[in-house]
């Protein structure tokens, strides 16, 4: 059974101390907001301290929180959360961090401590902007060659800027501004706290 | 002498051992590689940004569509993500269900990988007799839900439909004689899981079929021995998981370490290999299947004997029988809602990761209290190992790159997204 979320919570605080911007368990899971510029020796002690050893990094995962909870942020915009794998202590922990500059946000690359973050950096970097500092090849991975823009960021709409299709007088493939109009078929909501108990 | 200069081979997108639309750009000193590009994204679909516009439920059919050879496991991690974001018990039904479900599809996965991998470097045969089966385990995904591929059966809080109590038989034909109709229909007599419970009887002699046609064949062993060795320490760092984590000898499981769902009281093996070469990877593979198979047998039998509800009865999360919505007002009103609003999932984080037939598969999903998710991010493994490819292939062969795309068993759907 996986190593208990408290114990790791624990050994957090006690081995980074004010480091770590804040630690918190929920649902089973830790998770640990860690200020940018402290990012990269916080991984690598996470990998390499013997009550840690995050031998894996499974995932990371960029995140524009500015319309979170339909209401105005003045947190950063930017995040990655980085999900940790322990095999050896059997042991899952969450890691994010904010870019400060929501215009041109940078983050420090873990390349070095985990190969494994190439892609998923790139994936970040293409979807949301994020650039990682340190990176040797940070190019575009999902979208097309030649795309604009970032496509994961909520102020880019779901239908895209742009459309492509074949013009048979020019005969050649064209781009030309999308002609569809955006549709929101369910509206999101936000209820208010205890909106549906009728208990 | 003539100047001797690299050069630069593009493979793909449309090539047969690509497995979809894989561009790779090899750079070659003659024969061997010395660097090798993937270039994907030719099948991005933005799935991630599709849920984010849509209800929790109704993003669930995306998830077959990902990794579209082992279907359910997709929509199994899901349901976990969102199950564990409101805190919904499943019943224990659905939960054995699930599990046979997953290890079916493990089945169909392997067996496409088996058929693919060894059509790649020259076998055909494997393929057609690996496709055979897979027609038997479609035709299990139809009986349950309708459908051959994209299923759509399991829900946040359990599975759509309890299993029929009839395997659908095959019709009269002009073109069928009545004693190829019958033979046809002989293991159809009875209910799904008599149809199961006989393919798990049939499907370790077809394994070792598989196994007569590859493990000792010379060819099969000269182009995968020794081809694209990971140690497990590099396993680790690159992020390997599943099939490909333990053939380098990784003895680690999620379905063993940390258990979902029932399979704690299911009785299975972990297959571990020794080289980490292409070679183990296939042994593994190969013994995951004889395994599957004994779980599957073993959830028929606790399904047979254990009737029960298959779906939460939280009617905040899963519709209420049409029978109570028709004659009560309040189930009406549930059912309304449902649908047109979708499930209010609470603010909150959660990371559900299932043992894929690929390996880690995660949903990461950021709710924000609304009834749409705030942010799905979808870890899928093949992503990942593919990632690795540069470093397996170089300095192999370009016949060789072949054979670690066959074992890294890539499928795009899942890597594209």
């Amino acid at each position: 059974m996986a190593a208990a979320p408290d114990a790791l919570a624990g050994s957090l605080r006690s081995a980074f101390g004010d480091s770590l911007a804040g630690v918190a368990v929920a649902l089973g899971e830790v998770t640990a907001v860690v200020a940018h510029a402290a990012l990269h020796a916080t991984m690598r002690t996470l990998r390499d301290a013997a009550a840690f050893r995050f031998e894996t990094l499974i995932d990371v995962c960029g995140v524009d929180y500015s319309t979170f909870g339909n209401a105005a942020r003045d947190a950063p915009r930017f995040a990655a959360v980085y999900h940790l794998l322990s095999l050896s202590n059997n042991a899952r922990l969450r890691v994010r961090t904010f870019a400060p500059d929501d215009d041109f946000p940078v983050l420090p690359s873990v390349i070095d401590v985990w190969p494994s973050a190439n892609w998923f950096e790139r994936e970040a970097f293409d979807l949301y902007g994020i650039v990682f500092e340190g990176h040797p090849d940070l190019r575009r991975l999902l979208t097309d060659y030649g795309f604009v823009g970032h496509p994961f960021r909520k102020d880019f709409p779901l239908s895209g800027h742009v459309e492509m299709r074949f013009d048979p007088e020019q005969g050649r493939v064209i781009y030309q501004p999308v002609t569809i109009e955006p549709r929101e078929v369910t509206p999101r909501i936000v209820r208010e706290q205890n909106y549906a108990d009728s208990e | 002498m003539a100047e001797i200069r690299n050069y630069t081979l593009n493979f793909g997108p449309q090539h047969p051992a690509a497995h979809g639309v894989l561009r790779l750009v090899l750079e070659l000193d003659g024969e061997v590689i010395e660097r090798a590009d993937p270039h994907i994204g030719l099948l991005h679909r933005a799935t991630e940004k599709l849920a984010e516009h849509k209800t929790w439920i109704q993003s669930l059919p995306y998830m077959d569509r990902l990794d579209y050879v082992s279907m359910m496991c997709n929509e199994h991690a899901y349901c976990l993500a969102i199950e564990r974001l409101v805190g919904i018990d499943v019943p224990i039904r659905a939960q054995y269900i699930r599990v046979m479900f997953d290890e079916i599809t493990r089945l169909l996965n392997h067996l496409l990988w088996l058929g693919s991998h060894s059509l790649d470097v020259g076998g055909m045969t494997t393929f057609l007799y690996a496709f055979r089966e897979r027609e038997d385990l479609f035709d299990i995904y139809e009986a349950v839900s309708g459908a051959r591929m994209h299923a759509a059966y399991y829900r946040p809080g359990g599975v759509y439909r309890d299993l029929p109590d009839r395997m659908p038989q095959y019709a009269a034909q002009h073109t069928r004689s009545a004693r190829a109709l019958a033979s046809m229909n002989e293991n159809r007599q009875g209910s799904l899981l008599d149809f199961i419970e006989d393919f798990t009887r049939r499907f370790p002699a077809y394994v070792d079929d598989y196994e007569t046609l590859l493990t000792d064949n010379r060819i099969w062993k000269q182009r995968t021995v020794g081809i694209g060795v990971v140690s497990p320490e590099r396993a680790m760092a690159l992020g390997f998981t599943g099939p490909m984590l333990r053939g380098s000898g990784v003895p680690w499981d999620l379905r063993k370490k940390q258990p979902y769902e029932v399979y704690d009281r299911v009785d299975f093996d972990i297959p571990v290999g020794v080289h980490g070469d292409c070679y183990d990877r296939y042994l593994v593979r190969i013994e995951e299947m004889r395994q599957s198979n004994g779980i599957i047998r073993q959830c028929v039998d606790w399904l047979k004997r254990n009737p029960g509800p298959v779906i939460t009865g939280n009617h905040k999360v899963a519709p209420p029988s049409r029978e109570a919505m028709k004659t009560n007002m309040e189930e009406l009103i549930h059912h309304f809602k449902l649908f047109t609003e979708g499930i209010h999932v609470p603010p909150g984080e959660v990371y559900a990761a299932i043992e894929h037939p690929k390996g880690e598969f995660g949903v990461y999903a950021i709710s924000d209290g609304a009834n749409k998710p705030y942010r799905i991010k979808l870890r899928p493994p093949d992503y990942v190992h593919l990632a690795a490819l540069d470093e397996m292939s170089r300095g192999h062969m370009i016949a060789d790159v072949v054979a670690i795309i066959g074992t890294q068993d890539i499928v795009f759907g899942s890597i594209d997204r």
